[in-house]
């Protein structure tokens, strides 16, 4: 299992993954985001680079992965990177967030998972200025 | 031809001076304000300020009647969700993408971008010739997926020697023919015989590319 982007979502998602057994690489340019985000106690194994990059998916093993997930503050380097993984490299698995709503839409019907966490963030907000 | 050139960089900027020398219709998005306004200044109102990835902005521009779009940002993964949008969103018939990364050709092709350039492959191309680490030579990628490549066959290659009908090349990779050591181009025969330092162009996937390099360039 591959997570692209070792930021809140990245970091606690990877440790949860790991919890449960799973065999999990995060990758980020960053590598202080590692020091930051992941306890010593982290199983997984953590790739300094950009996923753009098909060399790096590569040696992240994007060829074996079940699954890919791209969770870097940028639209557009996740959308590049889990189109790379779904149709380079056809990982089953493939989840992709994307901010920008209307970029969100087309994706997905072009058959990319996504998870559009503004409409989701709105919608909350929503409810509990409502609900108070 | 009404133009639409994403990022106005120096590449844009002077994409954009040319076309409109040419009597083009272009616009450049821009997202710097300080450049867009700079571009305004010595081309005149040919520039809008925004993130030319976002629909909402392509379609302020009227990239819906665009017959071209441009993306030459320096970010490939910009450049590669400006195409998709124009060409998903507003059908732009075509559609063309600067990229740094040379393997991402391939990939950009594969995922609907018409055309790419890269300043990368094209500086490599001029010097490849002369590293004998590089003997492999991408000349041109093809919409169905193929790249034509030209090989050079390295002196005491397993291959020296060998017909062109004895080879065992990857699948899905057609010899179109040898450019041998004077110079003189060759029709691929299957009764033409390989020399060292020969040049061999050949139709690949590019997946097949590896074993290709490897198949007529390993010595021994």
């Amino acid at each position: 299992m591959i997570i692209m982007g070792c930021g809140r979502v990245g970091s606690q998602l990877a440790i949860a993954l790991d919890e449960e057994g799973a065999d999990v690489t995060i990758l980020d340019p960053n590598a202080y985001q590692f020091d930051r985000f992941l306890p010593e106690a982290f199983g997984g194994r953590k790739i300094t680079g950009n996923a753009i990059d098909q060399d790096v998916l590569v040696r992240a093993g994007i060829e074996e992965a079940d699954a890919f997930v791209a969770l870097t503050a940028g639209d557009n380097r996740n959308v590049m990177a889990s189109q790379i993984a779904q149709h380079i490299f056809g990982v089953p698995r493939v989840v992709c967030r994307i901010y920008d709503p209307i970029r969100e839409q087309m994706y997905k019907n072009l058959g990319l998972r996504t998870i559009a966490p503004t409409n989701v963030g709105t919608r909350m907000v929503k409810e509990a200025l409502e609900a108070s | 031809m009404y133009i639409v050139i994403i990022g106005g960089g120096q590449v844009g900027f002077y994409l954009a001076k040319e076309l409109v020398e040419s009597n083009h219709e272009v616009l450049v998005i821009e997202e710097n304000s300080a450049r867009s306004a700079e571009i305004a200044e010595t081309l005149g109102e040919i520039v809008m300020r925004g993130d030319g990835c976002e629909a909402a902005i392509q379609e302020q521009v009227g990239t819906g009647r665009a017959d071209l779009l441009l993306a030459v940002t320096g970010a490939d993964q910009d450049n590669l969700v400006a195409c998709q949008v124009a060409k998903h969103v507003f059908n732009v018939p075509r559609t063309v993408a600067r990229i740094n990364n040379p393997k991402n050709e391939a990939i950009f092709r594969k995922l609907g971008i018409d055309f790419t350039v890269s300043a990368t492959s094209a500086i490599l191309s001029q010097i490849e010739q002369e590293l004998p680490s590089h003997p492999l030579i991408p000349l041109l990628t093809l919409s169905s997926g193929f790249q034509i490549v030209e090989i050079k066959i390295p002196e005491g290659a397993r291959v020296a020697g060998m017909k062109l009908g004895e080879l065992s090349l990857p699948a899905d990779s057609i010899v179109w023919g040898v450019v041998d050591a004077s110079g003189t181009p060759r029709a691929p025969d299957d009764a033409l015989e390989l020399q060292g330092g020969e040049d061999i162009v050949v139709a690949t996937l590019v997946e097949s590319e590896e074993a290709l390099r490897a198949a007529l360039t390993e010595t021994g």
